[in-house]
């Protein structure tokens, strides 16, 4: 249950289209559907929620036909030109659909909640190792000082007693030249300073938290977000290439040519806190685009100019990533590095990208071994030993690091 | 009987201990710091200031570092993203090399619309995805700095741009209108049927005009020769393959005749041995000086260039007794005639003889000694003409005597450069000038192109549409891989346009296949394809073989001819091609330029080649002396070499030498190809000297041979070589290489010498792997990369060395830095010279060893690293992270097959700091590194590989990024890795198939197959180190009777690691076995 409220909220990203079951309703749903239809809303196409009590879509061999070739469909059927009409374009065809899968959507459809309204979850329970470090500081704090009290009274009652026994001693030196004093707060120092000055080397050059202004305010929140677009809808890249890419002025305007403002979602905020308008923020994606929404069909793709987006996440040069690795052969959630994206407006970098980061997932992150036939990556058939290991119980899983993730060359070449 | 020394310096031969001593120190250089020369940190002369200066820098550059702000990086997406392109992803393109005529069909690896690298095509059924070092390289001058970019047209003594090509076209239609004499097109061998048609449009528009072919090594002799035996004016096909004895009369098959690539193809098939049935075919190389195909023969005799002739007449006076044979002073060479005589009787029809020379006699003979040996129709084929070459000297010379009556109106000049590769270039200039109109349709300012009125600058291959048909019937197509990056237009277009044909080449192309294929389905797919090479179309292969009609007319003539010719002087100087630049065309790649040469091991030069005895006698090197130990040592260690003066009828050139041996004794050879001008860029401009006026024309042809007056300069020139940069310290064990009858009688010999040294290392465990190392077995649980090395097929060629530069940004140093061992190969070729013991200049054979990191399992440079920057992974790779590297370098120190490179000065514009390259302490870099620095050529580095910085240690990395690559696809496709998904790009560039890569741990693979039937052959290159590499070699055969007598082993040769004395193979129990007589 848990993880279905995941996938409601948050755009589920990676999906292998092979490893689609004919009966998996949301996968498919997310893969074909989403970046159309939104169960609760208009989008591009209708909101699907309730469908079956619309038109003849109770008869589910009725919308397979519509679904498989929706303009065949439509030259007989007043209702669906009724929606083309208000819609503005026709549903694109999927021919390889089958009655399956149309079941396994309408139910994943009907069997859908409506997400909880936003902000109602608490950010807490992060903050508790912080508060933590506060108090073993205090702590540490009040003990220095009782200490440093305590030598005091200690020397006080030496010195009171050697007086009584008539013991002649040399002036007490006071603590600030006392060399033992001045050695241990030197090394104190030293110490503390050479911790900051290490964190600040290690940490040259990275950039966590980067949010830099963009030249269009493009909000993830509302797009893979509110409007749940699959991410791969837009960077379809990273499922083929080392580069996730950003989507190209077209993509953006397979849905913007319909949607021309933005009317419906929360207001939108910058980092500083002003107000963004997004219809207007829409009307510089026409600018770039060449489009006139007056003039819809007058558009042509080919005259669009690129958009300079800012890089946000920059790997240094001597490190080799491949999405397509990751998201595609790994079945890494995009979310596992690139954050909650799907609540940032604009976005931040939010995950470290450091070496350390990237080992540490390494080492505990299980690889799609295919330890029995049903499933996994074939490519790891190979892995005889491991294979043999798994089957007498020696090991349990296979790792990253097993098959050689903290190797130098995985990543540096 | 004999005792075979493997070496690759003279003095290892005459004096082995010297030589090691020399050698000894890998980094003879300290590193380049003031103050610390002696020694002592705390003796120097000012350590306090060097330290407060070294803690300023390092203060300064971390704050520095530190308050920079990251710069902003812009990420720019397509406007509207073009279908099926995929950012991040190569693209490959089936497009063609062409250069001179030579053709090779090629895939181009495009990555984000840049072509980064090429690759063969392996849908050719002649070159079988071969490639040559020139077509590796080819990517690179795409990207040349010195391209020209927008039409010019001549001012005075200055160019001015041409706005536009319209502009360029009614300039010189105005122009033509105003001329009296024919138009005259002066080309080299244009082999694409479209061009072709275009040309004989334009010409057919243009009454009186001409269309000269002009080649820079010419073959008219050849072309002459086959017209007059009956054959018509053509070259055949040559199947070296089907051939079981080749001899070559000075042909450099393998190197630089006709397409060396489907030569050595073919000549490949000959050269693989089944152990199971060891045959070979037999390779007989008459020649002057030593070529590379003279270093793949198994029996190679010397003579003077004035002699090929003579031998060629007396093969055939041996063969039919229809020619009287000359008399052949030389006894070695008379015997060698008669066992070549010998050798063809008894393979009639599988037996093929070549020859390189340019002398329409010579070849006349060659012709008749193939008709009598039955070539043609089984090793020789005239159904399928080979259109590599067309020109015909005689028609240059005619043209030039034209100009100068100023009896020709317009000259246009497309590929061809008499300016520089004319036997009297001077004479041609001055032509030139006479004629009103000339234009020049030429990438790059070459010496005939800045003589011209109109320059008209034509794009790169990779950025054109054309096509090619190098055999008749076999066609190959050109498809543009990139927008073209200046204002360039091929000459096609323009001849179309100015015979009033208003499409473009690129429209006029395809109506032109789509025509000749029928539909435009075919066209898209033979374009996808590459080649089209099928019977079904017109004009398409002829599948049976035909022996043409010889007729033996002309041979009586021939022979007379030949029969009086002179006698060579004291000294006869010969030209030849070197495989890096060829005829010059390669002169302007830096990559080409920084190969070693094959033989010479030499880089950025051409020189003159001498023999041991001619070295004695005209400059006093006495290399075969012992007593002269100083004097030869500094000869072969320091890179001076004496200049000589040669001088041919007048013309002179001062060049250094170097002593080879195996030359006849009186040849000089030269390379051609070198001494450019200023106007091609720095690659090219001031490289070595024009060899092209010592080129003599009879009348009929050119000859690439004269006599030669010499003379000691009294000077001398430094030759940045690489041969002696890598010394194994006396090991020998890395090369192994012996006879057939040698093999025959003992095949189990290596299998031996294992076995022998397991038995005694491994006091009876017989685990050889666990017993080797301390430090544990490393498990490699998934795959295990291996890599196998026939050295019989390897040939020297350089392709391999050129396509590792390409794939992994092998940074290119520049002559000053190869004169201080500093070349960055990461795979090189080593050369050894086979000889008897005592006598060096007697050459037995020539081994060609590709070398590059072994990944050894228990690696010596893994165990010295202090930062681990250096270890092995589980995929048995030997992994370097270059950002983890401090520059210690022990580990090039405890390497033992040399094979790590130091990243001595900023190569490639890859670090931080800007002034790296030019800092006074490094020295100063040579202009061609910084031109491998511009943002242009930059365009050509791989993007899924580091650009490393200075100070950083670098190697083969067995190309993991492709092995990397290759498991993503598997991965992706859900799907088992297959056996050929992964090549390294040294494997793919090989013409020979020598190298083969994959997965030992697949015991069906090809590598485990290979490792498998060649047990016989296989061996570790110093195997008893123990360090378990993971590259296995072959052992070179050579196909001769001669019996090498090896040491009985096991006398305690083996026991401990390294220690083995230098020279194991020439001692130990007298020799039992005779020479075998057959």
């Amino acid at each position: 249950m848990a993880k279905k409220i995941f996938l409601l909220t948050f755009c589920l990203a990676i999906f292998s289209i092979q490893n689609l079951s004919a009966q998996d309703g949301k996968a498919i749903f997310v893969s074909k559907c989403a970046s159309c239809h939104n169960p609760f809303k208009d989008g591009t196409g209708p909101a699907l929620k309730g469908l079956e009590e619309r038109h003849k879509w109770a008869d589910h061999k009725e919308l397979l036909k519509w679904i498989q070739n929706p303009g065949a469909y439509m030259a007989t059927d007043a209702y669906t030109q009724g929606l083309k009409a208000k819609f503005g374009s026709m549903m694109n065809g999927f021919p390889d659909f089958t009655i399956a899968d149309v079941e396994a959507v309408v139910k994943y459809i009907n069997d859908i909640q409506p997400p909880p309204p936003p902000g109602d979850k608490a950010a807490g329970g992060s903050s508790s190792s912080n508060q933590n470090a506060t108090i073993f500081g205090i702590i540490s704090l009040i003990l220095a000082i009782i200490a440093l009290i305590l030598m005091g009274i200690n020397s006080n009652l030496k010195k009171l007693s050697d007086d009584a026994e008539g013991i002649e001693r040399p002036e007490p030196v006071p603590f600030f030249r006392n060399k033992v004093y001045i050695a241990m707060i030197a090394i104190v120092f030293f110490a503390i300073s050479g911790y900051f000055f290490a964190q600040g080397a290690i940490g040259l050059n990275r950039q966590k938290g980067y949010e830099p202004v963009q030249p269009i305010f493009y909000s993830h929140k509302v797009h893979a977000g509110i409007n749940q677009i699959n991410c791969l809808y837009c960077h379809g890249n990273a499922w083929e290439s080392k580069a996730a890419a950003v989507p190209s002025v077209n993509v953006c305007m397979n849905c913007h040519k319909n949607i021309s403002e933005y009317a419906k979602g929360p207001k939108l905020y910058r980092e500083d806190g002003t107000e963004v308008n997004g219809t207007a923020e829409i009307n510089k994606l026409y600018q770039y685009a060449g489009f006139d929404p007056k003039k819809p069909n007058d558009w042509d793709p080919s005259k669009a100019k690129p958009i300079e987006w800012v890089k946000i996440h920059n790997m240094p040069d001597h490190v080799f990533f491949s999405h397509a690795q990751h998201v595609n052969a790994g079945n890494v959630q995009c979310q596992t590095c690139h954050g909650n994206i799907t609540e940032m407006d604009e976005v931040h970098q939010a995950s470290e990208l450091s070496m350390g980061w990237c080992i540490n997932c390494h080492r505990n992150t299980k690889v799609n071994f295919n330890a029995d036939s049903t499933g996994g990556n074939k490519f790891y058939s190979i892995y005889e030993k491991f294979h043999n290991d798994i089957k007498s119980g020696k090991m349990d899983s296979v790792t990253v690091k097993d098959i050689g993730g903290l190797e130098c060359q995985k990543c540096h070449y | 009987m004999s005792q075979n020394k493997y070496w690759q310096g003279f003095a290892e031969v005459t004096n082995p201990e010297g030589a090691q001593k020399k050698s000894a120190d890998e980094f003879q250089e300290e590193l380049p710091f003031e103050g610390f020369d002696s020694g002592k940190l705390v003796d120097a002369k000012s350590p306090r200031r060097d330290f407060l200066k070294y803690l300023g820098f390092s203060t300064a550059a971390a704050a520095l570092a530190a308050g920079c702000k990251i710069p902003e990086r812009k990420v720019i997406p397509f406007g509207n993203k073009p279908e099926n392109l995929i950012p991040g992803e190569a693209k490959y393109y089936a497009t063609t090399y062409i250069q001179d005529g030579d053709v090779i069909p090629v895939v181009a690896k495009v990555r984000d619309g840049r072509p980064i690298k090429i690759e063969g095509n392996t849908l050719s059924v002649y070159t079988k995805g071969g490639t040559s070092a020139r077509a590796q390289a080819s990517v690179l001058d795409l990207y040349d700095t010195n391209r020209i970019t927008h039409p010019k047209q001549k001012k005075g003594d200055a160019y001015s741009e041409i706005p536009s090509y319209d502009e360029a076209d009614k300039l010189v239609a105005a122009a033509m209108a105003g001329i009296s004499g024919p138009v005259v097109l002066l080309t080299s061998t244009i082999n694409s049927p479209s061009s072709l048609q275009a040309i004989s449009e334009f010409l057919a528009k243009n009454p009186g005009a001409r269309h000269i072919v002009s080649d820079a090594v010419s073959y008219s002799g050849i072309l002459l020769a086959n017209e007059a035996s009956g054959f018509g004016r053509k070259l055949p096909t040559y199947n070296f393959g089907a051939a079981k004895v080749i001899v070559s009369l000075d042909a450099d098959f393998l190197g630089s005749w006709m397409n060396p690539v489907e030569n050595g193809v073919g000549y490949g098939k000959g050269r693989k041995i089944d152990e199971r049935n060891p045959t070979m075919s037999k390779h007989y190389q008459f020649e002057g000086h030593l070529s590379t195909t003279g270093a793949s023969a198994d029996e190679r005799f010397p003579h003077r260039p004035s002699e090929t002739g003579a031998v060629a007449l007396a093969i055939l006076a041996g063969l039919d007794g229809s020619v009287a044979a000359p008399a052949i002073t030389d006894a070695k060479l008379k015997a060698g005639i008669d066992k070549t005589v010998a050798s063809l009787k008894a393979n009639t029809g599988a037996s093929l003889v070549v020859s390189g020379s340019n002398d329409v006699n010579v070849q006349l003979v060659v012709n008749a000694i193939n008709n009598a040996v039955g070539s043609n129709g089984t090793t020789i084929n005239w159904a399928s003409t080979s259109n590599y070459r067309a020109g015909i000297d005689k028609d240059l010379t005619d043209l030039v005597a034209q100009m100068e009556a100023g009896q020709v109106g317009a000259l246009l000049v497309y590929g061809a450069n008499p300016a520089y590769t004319y036997y009297d270039a001077a004479k041609f200039t001055a032509a030139v000038k006479k004629v009103k109109l000339t234009v020049a349709f030429s990438a790059l300012m070459d010496e005939t192109t800045s003589l011209c009125n109109f320059i008209l600058p034509t794009p790169h291959y990779l950025e054109s549409w054309g096509d090619a048909e190098p055999k008749s019937g076999y066609v190959s197509f050109l498809q543009p891989t990139i927008y073209p990056l200046f204002k360039t237009r091929p000459f096609q277009t323009s001849l179309l346009k100015w015979s009033g044909n208003n499409t473009d080449y690129d429209t006029y192309f395809k109506a032109y296949w789509v025509g000749r294929l029928g539909t435009e389905e075919a066209y898209e797919k033979a374009l996808q394809d590459g080649v089209l090479e099928t019977t079904s179309i017109a004009g398409g292969i002829v599948s049976a073989i035909s022996g043409g009609t010889y007729s033996g007319g002309s041979l009586a003539t021939a022979a007379a001819a030949i029969g009086a010719y002179k006698k060579g002087g004291e000294y006869e100087v010969v030209l030849y091609q070197k495989v890096s630049v060829g005829t010059g065309t390669g002169a302007t790649n830096p990559w080409l330029q920084e190969l070693p040469d094959p033989i010479t091991k030499a880089t950025w030069d051409n020189y003159a080649l001498i023999s041991m005895s001619m070295a004695k006698s005209l400059l006093g090197i006495d290399l075969g002396n012992k007593e002269r130990e100083k004097e030869n040592n500094d000869y072969e260690y320091y890179p001076s070499k004496p200049v000589i003066k040669i001088t041919v009828g007048g013309k002179w050139v001062e060049l250094p030498i170097l002593v080879i041996p195996g030359m006849n004794a009186n040849t000089i050879a030269v390379a051609v190809g070198y001494g450019r001008a200023e106007s091609l860029g720095k690659t090219a401009g001031g490289v070595g000297v024009n060899a092209y006026p010592f080129t003599q024309f009879n009348g009929t042809s050119f000859l690439y041979s004269a006599d030669a007056k010499v003379e000691d300069a009294k000077r001398s020139l430094k030759i940045a070589q690489t041969q002696i940069h890598n010394s194994y310290e006396g090991r020998v064990e890395v090369v192994r290489e012996t006879t057939l009858a040698t093999f025959k009688m003992n095949p189990n010999e290596i299998v031996d010498w294992r076995q022998d040294l397991n038995d005694k290392y491994t006091n009876g465990t017989n685990d050889f792997r666990k017993e080797a190392t301390l430090y544990g077995v490393h498990d490699a649980p998934g795959l295990k990369w291996g890599m196998a090395i026939d050295m019989n097929a390897c040939y020297g060629c350089g392709a391999c060395v050129v396509a590792c530069h390409t794939e992994n940004n092998v940074p290119v140093v520049g002559k000053s830095e190869v004169l201080r061992y500093h070349d960055m190969h990461w795979l090189r070729i080593d050369r050894y010279f086979v000889s008897d013991e005592n006598n060096p200049d007697d050459l037995k054979g020539v081994v060609f060893q590709p070398m590059m990191c072994q990944h050894c399992d228990n690696a010596p440079c893994e165990n010295v690293c202090p930062v681990a920057a250096t270890n092995h992974s589980a995929e048995g790779i030997n992994q370097m992270a270059y950002n983890r590297c401090i520059g210690t370098r022990y580990c090039a120190n405890n390497c033992p097959f040399k094979v790590r490179r130091f990243n001595w000065s900023d190569y490639t514009g890859a670090d931080s700091f800007k002034n790296n390259q030019d800092q006074q302490i490094v020295g100063k870099l040579d202009p061609v590194v910084h031109q491998m620095n511009d943002e242009l050529t930059r365009m050509v580095l791989n993007p899924d590989v580091t650009v490393r910085s200075r100070g950083v240690m670098e190697k083969c990395t067995f190309c993991i990024q492709r092995t990397q690559a290759g498991k993503l696809q598997a991965k992706k496709e859900n799907r088992p890795l297959v056996d050929g998904d992964i090549k390294t790009a040294c494997q793919q560039a090989c013409a020979g198939d020598a190298i083969v890569f994959g997965n030992i741990n697949d015991k069906s693979s090809q590598i485990s197959q290979v490792r498998d039937t060649n047990r016989q052959r296989s061996f570790y290159a110093l195997e008893q180190l123990h360090v378990l590499p993971n590259v296995t070699y072959m052992s070179k055969i050579r196909n001769t009777d001669e019996i090498i007598v090896k040491s009985e082993h096991g006398e305690g040769d083996h026991k401990e690691a390294g220690s083995i004395p230098a020279k194991q193979e020439g001692h130990g129990a007298p020799a039992k076995a005779e020479e075998a007589h057959h």
